[in-house]
Parts: C-alpha cells; structure tokens; sequence
C-alpha cells in the first residue's frame, strides 16, 4: 500500500506530461491522481492501528543485497500522520494551481514527483531508500522554482539546492559511518533495525554522526542560523509550491529530528538538549521578530514558519529533563505541530497566493479593506491566522500547549521565552490582518473578485483538518503516542531509567 | 617457448580489434561510405564482444589464464576492463559517425585510429609484466595523438595534439624511470604471479619497515610510477592537461579520451599497486587518499569558474578521477590487513557508470554544438527546446555526475564512500560528500540554463541524425537502470575485483 502512495503521483507524473491534451485535461489528470492519493492516505490513516504493531504495512525486498540495501517500507505513529498530511496538502497544492498557464504539463509532473518523492521519504524505513528520496525532492523542487517562481527564482532555486544537498553531504557520511560501525554480518540500514543496536561505540564518535544527521535536517526545518535560504524559497516560489514547502518539505527536516536522533542517539540528543533549547528560543524569538519587519506578504508567512518550527525544536529538547520525567508530551507536541503548522501554514500560502493573484502585489502597505471584496478569503486567512497564533478549538493550540507542558519541567525559562513567542504571534498575525484585510476599502482594490470554487475548495481541504484535530486532537495524538513510545522506551533504556 | 593457438585466443578480442582497424583503414582506399566504415568497424567490436564472452566463460571454467609466456594475464578484472574499453569505442564510433564528416578524406582512418587505441586499452588491462604495460600504454596513446590533432584546418585540435603529444612523452618517461627502479629493487618485471618467475611482489616481501615501501628504490619506483600514470588518470599534480586538450580536441576524442582511456589507466594502476606493491598497502593506501582529496577539490573548484562546456567537462573528469582515487585508497577492511575487493568493486563500478554519464554528456554536446559550434555554457540557452533529447540526456548526464539519483552516479558514489568508510577513511567520504555539493553548482547551472534562459539567437529546431539518437538513447537507458538497478553490474565488478585480491 505504502509503495503504491509513493509511486501513485510518479504515475501520475508521467501521465501529466505524456498525455498532450488541453490544459484543462492535464489539470484533471493531476487532480484526479492527488484526490486518489488523498483516499489511500485517508484509508491508509483509517487502517493505521495504533495499538497494534510499531511499524505496519511493512513491505520489504532485497535491493542491493550486496550492501544490505532493501525496499523497505513502512509507516509508524510518526509517519502515518505525515503521510496523511501530505496526501491532503497535495490537493491543495493541485487546487491552487488552477491559474497556472504556462508550461501546464511540465508542472504539474514536477508537482506530482515533488509529492510522491517526499511520501517517499516519510515512508522508507531503509535508510538509503529514505536518503534517496530525500535528494530526489530536489530535483522538482528546483525546477518549480526556477521556472514558475517570482523574483530572483534562480538566485533561490540554487540557494535552496545548495544548502539542502550540503546538508545531505553531511548526512550521507553519517549513514555509511552508521553502516560500517557494525562488524560484516551485523550491518544493516534498516532503522527498525537499528533503533534498537547500541549506537554509542561507533567508528567515529557517535557525537560526529550525531551532528552529520543534525546538520541536515536543521537545514531542512529550519534551524537558526541554517535557515536563510528558506524566506528567499518561500517568496519566490509559486504559491503551489510555497504550500509544499511549508506543508511538508519542512517536517521532513522536524521527522528526521524524531525519527533518527531522537530515536537512535537518545543520550547525544539528551546531551544536546541544552543547546536545542536555546537554538529553539532564537528561533521562536528571531523568527517573530523578524516578521514584525516585513513588509511582503509571502515573506511574512516565511518567516513566520521559521518562528513556529522553534517550537519542534523546542519540543525536542524537552528530553532534558531526564528519563524518569519524561512522558513524551514535548515530543508528542513536536510531533503534533509538525502536522499541524503543515495544514495552518499551507492555508496562509494559499490565501497569499490567492491575493496575489488579484491584487498582484504582495506589499503590505498596499492592501487594507480586502475583507470587503473578497469575503470568503478574508475567512480563509482569519483562520489560518487564528490557527497559527495558537487559538483553542484549532489544532495550534494542542500542539503548542503539549510542547510547552512537555518542556517547561526540563527548562523553564526557554519555555516561556517561548511561550512569548506565542505572543508575538498573537500581535502580528493580528496586526497583518488588520491592515490587509481590515480598514477603510480602497478605491483600487473595488475590482477585486472572491474566491471561485477551486480556490474555495483549496482552502477547505486545509480548514477541515485544522478544526478536526484542534476539537478533538486525540485523533492525532493517539497514532504520535504509538510513534513516540517506542523513542521514549529508548530514552529509559539508553540513560539508565 | 613458441607462440599457441592458445595464446592466440586468449587475445582474440584484441586481434579482432586490429584487425578490423586495418580492414577499416584499407577500406577507405576503396569506398568513402560512411555506413561501410561504421559497420567494419562494429563488426570488429561485435566480435571483439563475443571473443570477450567467451573467454569469460573460459575464466570462469578454467580459472585465470595466461598468455605469450606470462606477458599478458586474462582474468575476469582484465575482461571486464575490455568490455568497457569496447562498448565505449563502438558508442563513440556511432555518435561520431556524422560528426567524422569533418575529417574527409580521412573519416575511416578515424575509425581504424580508435579501434587501434582500443586494442592497446584492452591489452594495458591485460598486462602481466611492466614491459607490457609500457608498451601497451604507448600502443594505446599514439593513435589518440593523432585522433586529438584530427580537424586540419583549425590550431585548436593541432595544440591539443600537441600537448598531448609531449606530456604523454614525459610521462612514460616518468612511468619507465619508476618501473626501471621497481625492477631494480625487485630483480623481476613480472606484476602477476607466473608460473617460473617471481613476482616483484614475492621479491619485495622482505623489505625494512622503517622506510616506506620497505625501501627507497621501491619507493621512488611507486612515486615515479604514480606520477606517471597520474597523467593518464588527470590526477591532480598532473592534471593541467586534461582541459585544454578536451576542449580542443574533436568531440567524439574528448568522450573516447575521458571514458576509455581513463578506465584502463585506472585497471594498470590497481592491478600494479594490488599485485605487485600490495606489501605496501598502507603507505601507497595514504598517498592515494590524500591526492583523491585535493584531485576532486581542485577539479571541482576550478570548474566552477568555467565558460566553456567541453572544457568544464575536462575539470569534471579531474574531479571523477579524484572521486574514482577514493577506491583505490580503501584498501584493506577497517580494522583489517589484508587487501579487500570493496574498494577495486566500487572503481570498477563507477568507471562504467562514469563512463555512461561521460559519454553522454559528450554525445549531448555533440550534437547541441554541431551546427553553431559555439561551446560556450550561454550557447546553450533555450536547447530544452531545440534539441530535447540531446539537452534531456545532458541533464541526465549532468545530475548523475552530481550524484543524484536515481541515476547510477549515486549509486557509483554510495559504492566508492561506503568503500572509503569501511576502510576507516570516513574523511574521505565527508571530502567527497561536500565537494559533491560543490558539483552541484556548475553542473545544475547547465541545466539551468538549458531549460530556463531564452536562447539568444538561431532559435530552430536542431535536427539529430539516428546513430546520434541511438548512442544518446543507449547511455541515457544505462544511466538510470544501472541507477535503478545496479545489483547485476556490481556483482560483476566484485567477482571482477576478488581476482586481484586473492
């Protein structure tokens, strides 16, 4: 099932841009596949049992049987979750690139290769396989960019390609130090394999490999200072794609947190945690402050993300506080707001890329009264807004409350400098919304049009999930609580209980 | 001890080479055809093909063999080596095959030129003793001096055969000074055990510890000969040839240079430092490492800086040579003594892999150049749409060089670090790793700008004949399914590789 999700929007991918039809059969053919792909990521998260096996729908075949490299496939109470929300973010994704005319096959195959790459990372368990995936996001993502974007595309598609694949540098010579630690016989990339062999006598000092996966994936999430590329991706690249972006691109740098060094290095990452705990401040605190200065739209919206990921990492280091104290709420909420920053900040992208379309201007200082021509998406940003502040009934609220109940034992003080954070958020998501939304009606904006149905339906697909899992969050928690418990079970074990 | 029918066919796929170079050559004298020319010479390598066949079911049944009096050794390493060397000549001889209209009167002396140098490759791979090393390393390097300089009416190939000329002559120069102290020190010239004779490295194997190689003469003799067949592998000091003659060389040269050539001078060298300095392991072991890294750093920091498509190609084969360093330097197993086949496997692996992506990005420039003959990275602005097979296999081509899969240059790449790593070299890889992510740069910036500049002036469609399609269709398919698939290949290479280890 998990190798169908992959290769789904691959297929899908070819068809785009084999089939030489009108634009209109093209945007079918990609809406079909991402709506198919939703179902079988919606099944897949039904079927999912979270009192059940750690790793189900397991699929495993040798590869490279000369260097242990296996299709191995499988989701656990981590991915599931994340599987999920990048099936939904695909349709988004989809839905808001009706408007796109140019070069209409060549996108939506990179768009389709960009979701079904990253499933695949979500879905391998072999850690080549993961790897692999993990470059093969690049390739589309650099050509979406670079060709549909805005600005200085060029200068940002290679700056987001750059900085990804020297992460990835560092990471992949991590991998192989991993690999080789083990005499021949033992080696293996299987992380279910691996999560549970001693990886604290290691070729090099496992600090170094340590450090190798946490270079990546700090790239990815992104981590201060590692995150200047993110903002310049963000306002540059099709809305589509700013979607994608934040939605998943992201998490894959905050799952890879969890899954490899929390769940393989617990006494490195104990070890980090202080360092984690104070790169989590100046992320939550640079990030909003940060956005307070912006004055474009988009880039807002970026830099917001950059605030909101502190949180992950926040979370993160909630494994200070020692083994005996920690429940897994911090990283339980880590792993919460990663789905839920997913769902909140693709709806703010969505909505920017909608105002752009019609005002063509993504300056601040330009817009105001918006509400009152475009009713509907002055709905969409007010709750993507109200979401990513952190209000209670949305799903923000119970990712950051968790993350801030986890953390506040081990240490106080990042957490509330944190929790400040929040605040800030508070005072500019409202502040944005006032002087776009909100405020006298301008003459020029009078021929400004609402949503149509497909971007109505865009926003929707991202609203649901918001309100669904901020009512009754239980539903998310429940399959992270499978997924976490068996890293918390490391973390007893490895410190000693 | 006279000459056998044995011995004959143990070089069959030699002999069918020369002789299809000379049946090729006469030809000419009678016929201009084009088609004629290519399918002699084809048929040369379709037979050169089967010959290799079956003498690798022969090794395979009967165990290594030798030849002429233990000169010439045939083992699954050589023969693998041979189908290389043969697949990228017939490969070369398809796409050129339109572009050697350029050489009138001589467009089968071209061919007979390649299929010549390709036997001197396939019998350098071969070689048991340095003799024969030597003077299949010349048979090898003279025609392609004359294939450089080829386009009479312009200086650019004429320096470029020139300056491969005189620095080949100083390196066998070098190569004969090393190999004249290795003889000395060992009393022996014979790099692969025989039946009578001893080794060099059975004579060497009481040597001092306190010097490195057991002696000064041995050492001197493996410097000297590193620094002679680093001409061959555009190792870096010896590198700064490589980019003027790929760029003035003919194109389908510059491809046979880059691939063939390189692919057998990296079969001498570790045949040479495996069979007869194996004793030695850990201090040549050092040296490689050490010149892997600043080969590919050099290669790829200077290739950013490139304007000129071939010439960047020339830097990125620097860089390959650097990467390819990184196996020849995993020797032993961490933690071990004896010689281990990982780090010879995954060479063997990434020179066809290389060998594939070179090829291709030769054959696609090839083809992007030949009616403006602008090589200037700006001339390929826009050629996403004049050329879309050509500019497709480039991009290809050029992220598999990168090492993205799923292109066969991961793989080759995951193969040579997972080697460095498991012979403790875990710099090494982070070296290779991070100069990967420098690659990226130019490589991507190609791509770039095949696809997203707006070509500034001829903006037609640019017409490619069959034998270019098929050659471009041949190494873009081997591209992505040794990169999907590469279990078969690297079995082949590892059985290919445990023979030196043995």
């Amino acid at each position: 099932m998990l190798t169908a999700i992959t290769f789904l929007p691959m297929i899908g991918a070819a068809l785009a841009l084999a089939v030489r039809g009108s634009t209109r059969t093209t945007r079918l053919i990609a809406l079909t596949t991402v709506l198919a792909e939703l179902g079988l990521t919606i099944s897949m998260y039904v079927i999912f049992s979270a009192e059940g096996d750690v790793y189900q729908f397991v699929q495993r075949a040798p590869w490279v049987s000369a260097f242990g490299i296996e299709f191995l496939m499988g989701v656990d109470g981590l991915s599931a979750p994340l599987v999920l929300l990048n099936g939904i973010l695909g349709v988004a994704a989809v839905l808001v690139s009706w408007r796109v005319e140019t070069r209409v096959r060549e996108y939506f195959m990179w768009l389709l290769l960009l979701q079904g790459a990253v499933m695949g990372v979500f879905a391998s368990l072999d850690l080549i396989l993961f790897f692999i995936f993990w470059e093969l996001e690049l390739v589309p993502m650099f050509f979406l960019i670079s060709i549909w974007g805005t600005g200085r595309r060029d200068y940002s598609a290679m700056k987001f390609l750059l900085f990804t694949f020297l992460g990835s540098a560092f990471m992949f010579a991590a991998i192989l130090a991993l690999y080789f630690s083990f005499p021949a016989g033992e080696r293996t990339f299987d992380m279910t394999a691996l999560i549970h062999k001693d990886l604290t006598n290691l070729i090099v000092p496992s600090s170094l490999v340590f450090s190798g996966f946490l270079v990546a994936f700090a790239v990815k999430l992104p981590i201060v200072p590692l995150h200047t590329w993110l903002p310049d991706a963000h306002t540059d690249a099709p809305t589509a794609v700013s979607v994608m972006l934040a939605g998943v691109l992201l998490k894959m740098g905050g799952y890879g947190l969890l899954r490899i060094n929390a769940g393989m290095f617990p006494e490195e990452l104990a070890r980090a945690a202080p360092l984690l705990a104070t790169l989590a401040v100046v992320n939550v605190l640079y990030g909003a402050f940060i956005v307070m200065r912006q004055t474009d739209l988009k880039r807002l919206v970026a830099y917001s993300s950059v605030s909101h990921m502190g949180f992950v990492v926040l979370g993160l280091a909630s494994v200070g506080a020692g083994a005996a104290q920690l429940d897994g709420t911090g990283l339980n909420g880590a792993a919460m707001q990663l789905f839920t920053h997913g769902t909140i900040t693709g709806l703010l992208f969505v909505v920017v890329g909608l105002v752009y379309d019609r005002a063509h201007t993504r300056h601040i200082a330009d817009m105001g009264g918006l509400s009152g021509r475009m009713p509907l998406i002055a709905i969409g940003f007010m709750v993507a807004g109200l979401a990513s502040l952190g209000l209670p009934t949305t799903s923000g609220f119970a990712a950051e409350i968790m993350v801030f109940l986890g953390t506040f034992p081990a240490y106080g003080l990042a957490t509330a400098l944190c929790a400040f954070g929040v605040v800030l958020a508070a005072g500019y998501i409202l502040w944005t919304a006032q002087r776009t939304m909100f405020g006298p009606p301008l003459e020029r904006w009078a021929h400004l049009e609402d949503a149509t149905r497909v971007d109505v339906a865009a926003m929707g697909v991202l609203v649901v999930p918001i309100f669904l899992f901020g009512v009754y969050p239980a539903l998310l928690t429940d399959v992270f609580d499978a997924g976490i418990a068996p890293i918390i079970a490391s973390f007893a074990q490895g410190l000693g209980g | 001890m006279g000459i056998t029918g044995r011995d004959l066919f143990l070089i069959a796929p030699e002999l069918a080479l020369v002789v299809a170079a000379t049946v090729v050559v006469l030809s000419g004298l009678v016929s201009r055809q084009r088609q004629l020319t290519l399918g002699l010479a084809l048929l040369g390598l379709a037979a050169t093909f089967a010959f290799g066949i079956a003498l690798w079911g022969d090794v395979h049944a009967n165990g290594t063999q030798s030849a002429f009096n233990h000169s010439l050794v045939v083992d699954k390493f050589a023969l693998y080596i041979k189908f290389l060397v043969a697949g990228t000549a017939a490969l070369v001889l398809i796409a050129g095959s339109e572009y050697a209209e350029r050489f009138r009167p001589y467009e089968s002396e071209f061919s007979g030129l390649v299929l010549f140098s390709a036997s001197g490759l396939m019998l350098l791979a071969a070689s048991a003793d340095l003799i024969t090393i030597y003077v299949s390393l010349e048979l090898a390097t003279l025609p392609v001096v004359a294939l450089a300089a080829f386009v009479r009416m312009r200086v650019a190939p004429i320096e470029a055969g020139v300056k491969y000329l005189l620095l080949s002559a100083v390196s066998s120069a070098f190569l004969l000074y090393g190999f004249a102290f290795l003889y000395g020190a060992s009393g022996t010239m014979q790099v692969v055990s025989s039946g009578s004779a001893p080794t060099i490295a059975q004579s060497l194997a009481a040597g001092t510890a306190a010097v490195p190689f057991g002696g000064l003469a041995v050492m001197a003799g493996a410097v000297l000969a590193t620094a002679g067949f680093g001409f061959k592998l555009s190792m870096v000091p010896f590198q700064m040839w490589t980019p003027d003659v790929y760029e003035g060389a003919p194109t389908p040269v510059g491809a046979f240079l880059a691939t063939a050539s390189k692919a057998a001078a990296f079969a001498v060298v570790l045949r040479l430092f495996y069979e007869a300095l194996g004793g030695s392991s850990a201090d040549w072991s050092t040296l490689f490492a050490a010149l892997a890294a600043i080969t590919m750093t050099i290669g790829n920091l200077v290739a950013v800086v490139q304007s000129n498509v071939k010439r960047l190609l020339g830097y990125s084969a620097i860089a390959h040579a650097g990467y390819m360093l990184i196996g020849v330097a995993a020797v032993t197993a961490h933690g071990q003594d004896t010689p281990d086949a990982a780090g010879i496997s995954s060479v063997l692996f990434y020179l066809s892999g290389y060998a594939a992506m070179t090829l291709a990005a030769f054959f696609a420039v090839l083809v992007l150049t030949q009616r403006s003959g602008d090589e200037r990275i700006e001339a390929m602005a826009g050629m996403g749409r004049r050329a879309p097979l050509a500019a497709l296999a480039l991009a290809v081509a050029l992220l598999g060089l990168t090492g993205i899969p799923p292109t066969v240059g991961f793989m080759g790449k995951l193969f040579l670090f997972n080697a460095a790593v498991n012979s403790g070299l875990v710099w090494l890889a982070v070296v290779g790793a991070v100069n990967s992510v420098v690659s990226a740069y130019y490589y991507v910036g190609i791509i770039r700008t095949m696809y997203l500049r707006q070509p500034t002036g001829d903006n037609t469609p640019i017409p490619v004949a069959f034998s270019g399609r098929l050659a471009l269709l041949v190494t873009l398919a081997a591209i992505l399914v040794l990169g999907l698939w590469p279990s078969g290949l690297l079995e082949v290479a590892r059985t290919a590789a445990s023979g030196l280890v043995s």
